[in-house]
């Protein structure tokens, strides 16, 4: 156990000048193109083998799915409301220059089931549930706590991830239903009550355009988005490091990254649904 | 009780920045060993590749016969449950309060009834002398209470390796004494292999077994404590005694100019200080891997300090030694009046 001959000081491969310059740049490219998707797919991966392990952690799971519903259940509410009364304002004027005030209920029925709810759900999720997951996994990170649990022979995917994508996905499906049903009743209240339409003509209407497929795709995609958000949340935050300020940086892209993958998918099942599912006709 | 570690060849890089390269070591069963380093020379990230949560750049981690680095996952998570870590701040779960925390490896890994966790939790509560603050919330207790519920988490499962990750951090000179003596005293009831992971120096002179020294990337000698407090070796002498004469500078290492500066003007890094005596268990007892003080040096025909291995009490350990252990053989426990030779 002697010691070796002394080596001369080695220098640093970090502090080469120009080449360096240009070295990371690419670094960062690669990075932002293969390493970070990558990474993300490995763990999604992962995730999917740890869904199938027993046992399941429903306690985790009904907790989770209580503290999403507890962040996202109001603002979704009160963002619905709005949502229905804009778009009768929007189309209520026009509809009745056409002369077509009977199918304002279809109009309205059409537009918030089909898309509305479904991208009103993915604010929600994104903004709300992913963030404050993300928030969440992040401080257990820097704190120590996932590597702690890795340590006690526990997989962090299996124990915490699991249970917080299902509920994310479930506590997704009801707020749909619910945008769907808060932002009807406000456009029915708006076109009702103040733009002078008939309750008879907005009832009647409501199935003129919309069909069943139509409230399941909207359905699927926020199923869809849950596991989404919850996907990429927890990437964000079981891989802060850094202290408090990576953290923050981790909910920033989280729900940045949340939002441009939720918005993507959100086109890619509608223009799937509307190649698959015959629309109706008038 | 305890199981060997064996470390081959291990190399950890961070992209191109290597931390360490070729360590190779060997942590005996059942004894304590303390690997220091100069801040920032990956000891953490030793005690991390250590239980797997790092994947080092080669090299083999033998834990009987399984190379940690190449397991299976599954084989990976049956492994660890041989180790209890105790984090630098503890790592409690910050939702759950001390009890469960404590009994959060029994509930996952076990089938249990809670009165039999409770019962086990209570002990290990009671081992780290926590008792009464079961019910709080990790951020409401101190830094070193902490520790300690960390410390009662990582015992729960009768871990056969502990490792401290700078169990001294953060606490001061007296609850540092306290954890010290804890540690001797667990090591002397359960018999694990221990690794603690510190830049104290005062930890690293009186507690362990073995002592390794971490510095530029590499290992550069571990060994029997006797042998790193009496070796003459630059870097060895100026860490384990606190000088700023020697290799290591400010921002990690001297240059060859300063060095020879120094050398110039001559510094004389004097005369050894005294070896202390090693810390003993709170009963006085004898730990199984404890080996006599001095042996090491008489083994190796190396001259210790003048003044070494005497305590407080002004008693020769090298002479104590034979007495206090044929005091404690026949009736064990017996003997009211025996004190460590520890501070």
């Amino acid at each position: 156990m002697t010691r070796r001959p002394r080596r001369e000081r080695r220098k640093d491969p970090r502090d080469g000048g120009v080449a360096t310059g240009f070295g990371s740049v690419t670094d960062g490219v690669a990075n932002l193109t293969v390493k970070e998707p990558g990474r993300f797919f490995a763990l999604v991966l992962d995730t999917f083998r740890a869904t199938f392990k027993w046992p399941f952690q429903w306690r985790e799971f009904i907790q989770q799915a209580w503290f999403i519903v507890s962040v996202t259940v109001v603002p979704t509410a009160l963002v619905a409301i709005p949502f229905g009364a804009i778009l009768s304002l929007q189309i209520g004027g026009l509809i009745r220059q056409l002369g077509a005030q009977s199918f304002t209920g279809a109009t309205a029925v059409v537009a918030i089931v089909r898309e509305a709810s479904p991208l009103v759900t993915a604010l929600l999720i994104a903004g709300a549930a992913g963030s404050a997951m993300c928030a969440d996994l992040g401080a257990r990170k820097i704190r120590e706590e996932i590597d702690a649990m890795e340590v006690l022979g526990i997989n962090p995917l299996h124990r915490l991830v699991v249970p917080r994508m299902f509920a994310c996905a479930f506590v997704g499906l009801f707020l749909n239903g619910l945008v769907s049903v808060v932002g009807i009743g406000g456009g029915y209240v708006f076109n009702v009550m103040l733009q002078g339409g008939t309750p008879g003509a907005y009832l009647a209407s409501f199935n003129a355009a919309a069909q069943l497929p139509d409230l399941i795709q909207a359905e699927i995609k926020a199923f869809v988005f849950g596991i989404t958000a919850a996907l990429v949340a927890a990437y964000k935050g079981l891989g802060a490091k850094g202290g408090p300020k990576g953290v923050g940086d981790a909910v920033n892209q989280t729900v940045v990254i949340t939002f441009m993958l939720l918005f993507l998918e959100n086109f890619l099942i509608s223009a799937l649904y509307f190649q698959f599912v015959p629309q109706k006709g008038m | 009780m305890g199981v060997e570690i064996r470390v081959e060849g291990l190399t950890k890089a961070f992209g191109r920045q290597t931390i360490w390269a070729d360590v190779s070591l060997t942590l005996p069963a059942g004894e304590i060993s303390v690997l220091l380093g100069p801040s920032g020379t990956g000891k953490s990230v030793f005690l991390k590749t250590l239980v797997g949560l790092l994947k080092p750049e080669s090299g083999h981690i033998w834990i009987g016969d399984r190379d940690l680095p190449r397991l299976s996952e599954h084989l990976l998570y049956e492994t660890r449950k041989l180790f209890g870590v105790l984090f630098q701040d503890g790592a409690l779960f910050g939702s759950m309060n001390l009890y469960d925390n404590i009994a959060f490896p029994l509930r996952e890994h076990t089938k249990k009834s809670e009165s039999e966790v409770r019962r086990i939790v209570m002990e290990k509560i009671d081992m780290v002398g926590l008792v009464g603050a079961e019910g709080k919330l990790p951020g409401e207790i101190s830094g070193g209470m902490r520790k300690r519920a960390g410390l009662a988490r990582a015992l729960v499962l009768d871990p056969e390796i502990i490792l401290f990750d700078e169990p001294d951090s953060g606490l001061d000179p007296v609850r540092t004494a306290y954890l010290n003596q804890l540690i001797v005293d667990l090591n002397a009831q359960i018999g694990a292999t221990f690794l603690i992971v510190t830049h104290d120096i005062n930890t690293a002179r009186t507690v362990p077994d073995n002592i390794g020294l971490l510095f530029r990337r590499e290992l550069i000698m571990f060994g029997p404590r006797e042998m790193l407090l009496s070796s003459e070796e630059p870097v060895v002498r100026q860490f384990l005694n606190a000088r700023r004469h020697g290799p290591i500078g400010m921002s990690e290492e001297k240059d060859v100019s300063e060095l020879e500066a120094e050398a110039k003007l001559g510094h004389d890094p004097g005369q050894l200080p005294p070896i202390p005596p090693q810390l003993m268990p709170t009963d006085g007892g004898v730990r199984r891997s404890q080996s006599p003080p001095g042996s090491w040096l008489k083994a190796h025909g190396v001259q210790p300090p003048p003044g070494s291995f005497i305590d407080d009490l002004g008693r020769d350990w090298v002479q104590e030694w034979p007495r206090h252990v044929a005091s404690r053989t026949p009736v064990a426990g017996a003997q009211p009046s025996m004190g460590g030779p520890g501070r």
